[in-house]
């Protein structure tokens, strides 16, 4: 093994420490957890995991989670394939600026929409709805999608669009069952960080939702202030977000690398 | 400088090949004198690009030998063989100006600061850079990039060799002419030792004094550009080279020659052998339209210029023909003869003829 | 290249009505806010700018600030050197590369509170792995939420931990799209291994390390769940990012007016900052 390829390997162990250590907390009691310092479960239990999956706060909070991440990815990906579009084949006035503009919603704080945000989308009765934190995602996950979409949509030559004209396709013909599928692995990636930032972002999810589209994260947040040290079912909660991701991961681990790479600065 | 000699070199991009099939590359044997232009033709896969990297160092061959001026380098890394190496694609240090560009090989070998300054401006002034040197690389056209690549293999003094892998192929068509012919004067001032790989003919053809044609992983011949238009030794060869390429036409063995198609064909000399498939191989060039000969129905003509290639039916077989006359109607019969001094005999793809006095 | 077509404005119209939806119509009530007084049941008085004058001299929104720029500094000059030198030393092809990349992504798609979370979890002096490891193995003496400065290196480690992946990830991408010729190239020209990463591998990156910094920067600008859930914005005020400052602010005293002026400072530093770098990064572009 050359000396190079320990950089990865400690990195690697570096990442994975913090996880095992939650991992082997969710599978100890509470009374090892508070006894005192263990390195391997001693008393293994998979008591938390039932708790979760028996108690319907708890495993609503995960059908919640899922169901908006899910019509957020939807949303973004259908209201940013045309404008990626728009934006890699035609110029049009203010352009640039928009796109620009675009972008600088990237980089605004949660914290300040949170109370504008509860404000607004309870003046439309949305407040608690998983219609909201789709909708509100989209602030930061359209202005990305677009991003990286358009990079793909410009790597594709306009010979393409021009032949299929000449074949005599319709334009939204053309777009679903040609343009689509020739840029299906930037598709893919825009759709994994929709996902991935609409499935890590708590501050506005929590904020929009009281019972009814409560997230995981929210409720987990409730058990560590409310019911005092019940770290083990912190831990085995914790576990469980983490397994979507990792899944999610798993289908795009060719892409990933690529699709920052080809977004347009 | 140096003469490099390629000694059974094999190779195979398999950690344990079985057949022949494993190999991109077989049994290479090759000699090459100091200061000559040569060049490695052939399609793309037959393994030209593999054996430029092995003499460049790139790549270790799985057997056999490299030689410079009798020292084995087989095993040598690139910067020890003091050779040079010019890409399909320019590759030029994006942040580095021309200037820098040109001296980055001489910097990296430690070179006094002076005669880096004297050498680059040599180049440069061989190469039209001169006026540029002070511009950044990347912002220049792919032509003149693809000189800084050149460049960067002429300011050393030390080069053996300098190896060119299809350095065209990005550079427009009306500028490689112009690029070909400066390569060519290059190596007419400096007299160095260039390799040039291409799968095109007529750059190599026009820029080596000796061609090597490749297939399969193979040297299917080794010869001069006109050696290689008049007598190919395989039918590989005939049919890759000129264009149209050589009409290699089925025959039949009989008593005292070949038949094509029922008619009798003369021949530059004797068979050499009685066995295998046989074929005979002969340019459109030497094929004439007559009043007499083998019958033939003209199927396509093609106005070339000053020339007419006529497509003409005999039997199942079609028959290029090159003719200077006014093409004649499309399904006319006509009649056709062969130039006997320039009518190859091939037998299972390879020549069977005795070379007579073409 | 691009045809001009007005069309594209009715392509980029549904993007535009959510996003001016989400981003607008909250930045007018912000705005609005950021003008008038309210002593809470929904009476509002006209203030003026008198809330900007405020934060933009209160002590506390300097502190606030201060360690949020300390905060990315420290960050960007970590993530960004080491995530390059894990690029740099990982394999380019065979199948340790998608087990890398998974693993190494992992951190990313873990919700941010979870991270806060599981840091706290990892880092409790008596129970905690990394705590124990180092108060009852190293006798080093840990415990942050006691020691500021404790906080501060659990925060950054805890940052580093989660987010060096996005810029490895990135250059690593930079890293794979250059063709071999460059590095046969650089082989034969002689040069040594600084060599080319100084002349090939840190040019070709530049474009992916640009949006790299920018996306680090933009994200550690505004982030709050992490350390919020970690520490609390504590011990004191000493992990009190200007997020977290912001949300005490908003909710805990419910002082709408200075929330909303302060939320514009911070949107604006944040646009600022974000301008800076992209201009300073794609000037020698073109």
């Amino acid at each position: 093994m050359r000396p190079r390829s320990l950089v990865p390997i400690i990195y690697i162990v570096f990442l994975m420490l913090p996880i095992y250590w939650l991992v082997a907390m969710s599978f100890k009691t509470t009374n090892e957890i508070l006894g005192g310092f263990s390195l391997f479960p001693q008393d293994f239990t998979l008591e938390n995991y039932r708790a979760i999956f028996t108690d319907p706060t708890w495993y609503w909070g995960y059908i919640n989670s899922i169901i908006y991440v899910t019509l957020n990815t939807v949303i973004s990906l259908a209201a940013a394939l045309p404008a990626a579009y728009a934006f890699s084949r035609y110029s049009f006035i203010g352009d640039k600026h928009l796109f620009f503009w675009l972008l600088t919603n990237r980089m605004a704080p949660a914290a300040v929409f949170a109370l504008p945000f509860f404000q607004l989308y309870s003046s439309v009765g949305l407040f608690d709805t998983h219609l909201a934190v789709a909708l509100a995602h989209c602030l930061f996950n359209i202005p990305l999608a677009v991003w990286i979409l358009e990079g793909f949509m410009s790597s594709v030559p306009k010979e393409l669009d021009e032949t299929a004209y000449v074949d005599g396709y319709s334009f939204p013909r053309f777009f679903v069952t040609i343009f689509i599928p020739a840029i299906k692995a930037g598709v893919g990636v825009a759709a994994f960080f929709c996902f991935m930032f609409s499935w890590v972002e708590l501050l506005l999810a929590k904020t929009l939702t009281a019972v009814e589209a409560k997230p995981i994260a929210a409720t987990m947040t409730r058990t560590a202030s409310s019911a005092g040290y019940e770290l083990g079912l912190l831990a085995a909660a914790g576990v469980l977000t983490i397994i979507p991701g990792a899944i999610v991961i798993y289908f795009v681990r060719n892409y990933i690398a690529k699709g920052f790479a080809l977004g347009r600065v | 400088m140096a003469e490099i000699v390629l000694e059974r070199l094999s190779h195979s991009y398999f950690p344990n090949p079985s057949s022949t099939r494993d190999y991109a590359l077989r049994n290479i044997e090759l000699k090459w004198s100091d200061g000559g232009a040569y060049a490695l033709l052939g399609p793309s896969g037959c393994g030209k690009s593999t054996l430029l990297n092995i003499i460049s160092g790139l790549l270790n061959p799985t057997e056999g030998r490299v030689l410079f001026d009798k020292k084995d380098v087989t095993h040598l890394p690139p910067d020890k063989r003091n050779i040079a190496q010019v890409f399909q694609f320019p590759v030029i240090y994006d942040t580095m100006t021309v200037y820098d560009n040109l001296a980055f090989p001489l910097r990296n070998r430690g070179v006094d600061s002076q005669f880096i300054d004297q050498r680059v401006r040599a180049i440069a002034s061989m190469l039209e850079l001169d006026s540029r040197l002070s511009l950044r690389a990347a912002n220049l056209a792919p032509d003149d990039k693809q000189k800084i690549s050149m460049g960067r293999g002429l300011v050393r003094d030390d080069v053996n060799v300098i190896m060119f892998d299809e350095p065209l192929t990005v550079i427009d068509p009306e500028l490689k002419w112009k690029l070909r012919s400066k390569l060519k004067e290059l190596h007419q001032n400096i007299s160095l030792t260039m390799i040039y790989v291409t799968h095109d003919q007529t750059e190599a053809l026009t820029f080596a004094d000796e061609v090597i044609v490749m297939q399969d992983g193979e040297i299917v011949q080794v010869g001069t550009p006109i050696e290689l238009f008049e007598r190919p030794l395989h039918t590989f060869v005939g049919h890759f080279i000129g264009s149209p390429g050589m009409n290699i036409l089925p025959v039949e063995m009989t008593g005292n020659g070949v038949c094509f198609h029922g008619h009798p064909v003369a021949l530059e000399g004797t068979a050499t052998t009685k066995t295998g498939k046989f074929e005979i191989g002969i340019r459109p060039e030497f094929v004439k339209v007559c009043s007499s000969g083998i019958p033939a129905k003209v199927h396509k003509t093609a106005d070339i210029g000053r020339h007419t290639v006529i497509e003409a039916q005999v039997g199942v077989s079609s028959v290029n023909v090159i003719s200077s006359g006014p093409p004649p109607a499309l399904g006319a019969h006509i009649h056709l003869e062969f130039i006997p001094e320039h009518t190859r005999l091939y037998a299972d793809g390879w020549i069977a003829s005795e070379g007579g006095s073409g | 290249m691009r045809t001009h077509n007005p069309r594209g404005w009715l392509f980029v119209l549904p993007v535009l009505v959510l996003v001016a939806f989400n981003a607008l119509i909250p930045l007018m009530t912000v705005v609005n806010y950021s003008v008038q007084e309210t002593f809470g049941n929904n009476q509002f008085f006209w203030a003026g700018l008198r809330w900007f004058e405020e934060i933009l001299r209160s002590e506390r929104f300097h502190a606030a600030l201060g360690r949020q720029l300390l905060f990315t500094a420290t960050i960007l000059v970590i993530e960004i050197p080491l995530g390059v030198i894990i690029a740099l030393s990982m394999p380019r092809h065979g199948i340790w590369v998608p087990v890398c990349l998974v693993l190494m992504a992992l951190p990313l798609l873990i919700p941010w509170n979870v991270v806060g979370a599981m840091w706290n979890i990892f880092t409790l002096p008596k129970i905690g792995l990394l705590g124990y490891t180092l108060n009852s193995v190293l006798g080093i003496d840990y415990n942050m939420t006691q020691s500021p400065t404790a906080a501060w290196v659990t925060v950054i480690t805890m940052d580093v931990w989660h987010w060096t992946s996005l810029v490895v990830l990135l250059a690593y991408a930079g890293l794979i799209s250059i063709p071999p010729a460059y590095y046969q190239a650089a082989k034969i020209d002689g040069a040594s291994n600084w060599s080319v990463f100084r002349y090939i591998q840190l040019p070709k990156m530049n474009r992916v390390l640009t949006i790299a910094v920018l996306l680090r920067f933009m994200d550690s600008f505004n982030i709050y769940t992490e350390p919020f859930v970690l520490t609390g914005g504590g011990p004191g005020n000493s992990t009190t990012l200007l997020s977290i400052d912001l949300v005490k602010v908003a909710l805990g005293q419910f002082d709408l007016g200075p929330a909303a002026a302060m939320s514009l400072i911070y949107f604006a530093i944040a646009l600022a900052v974000s301008w800076i770098f992209y201009a300073l990064m794609t000037r020698d572009r073109q």
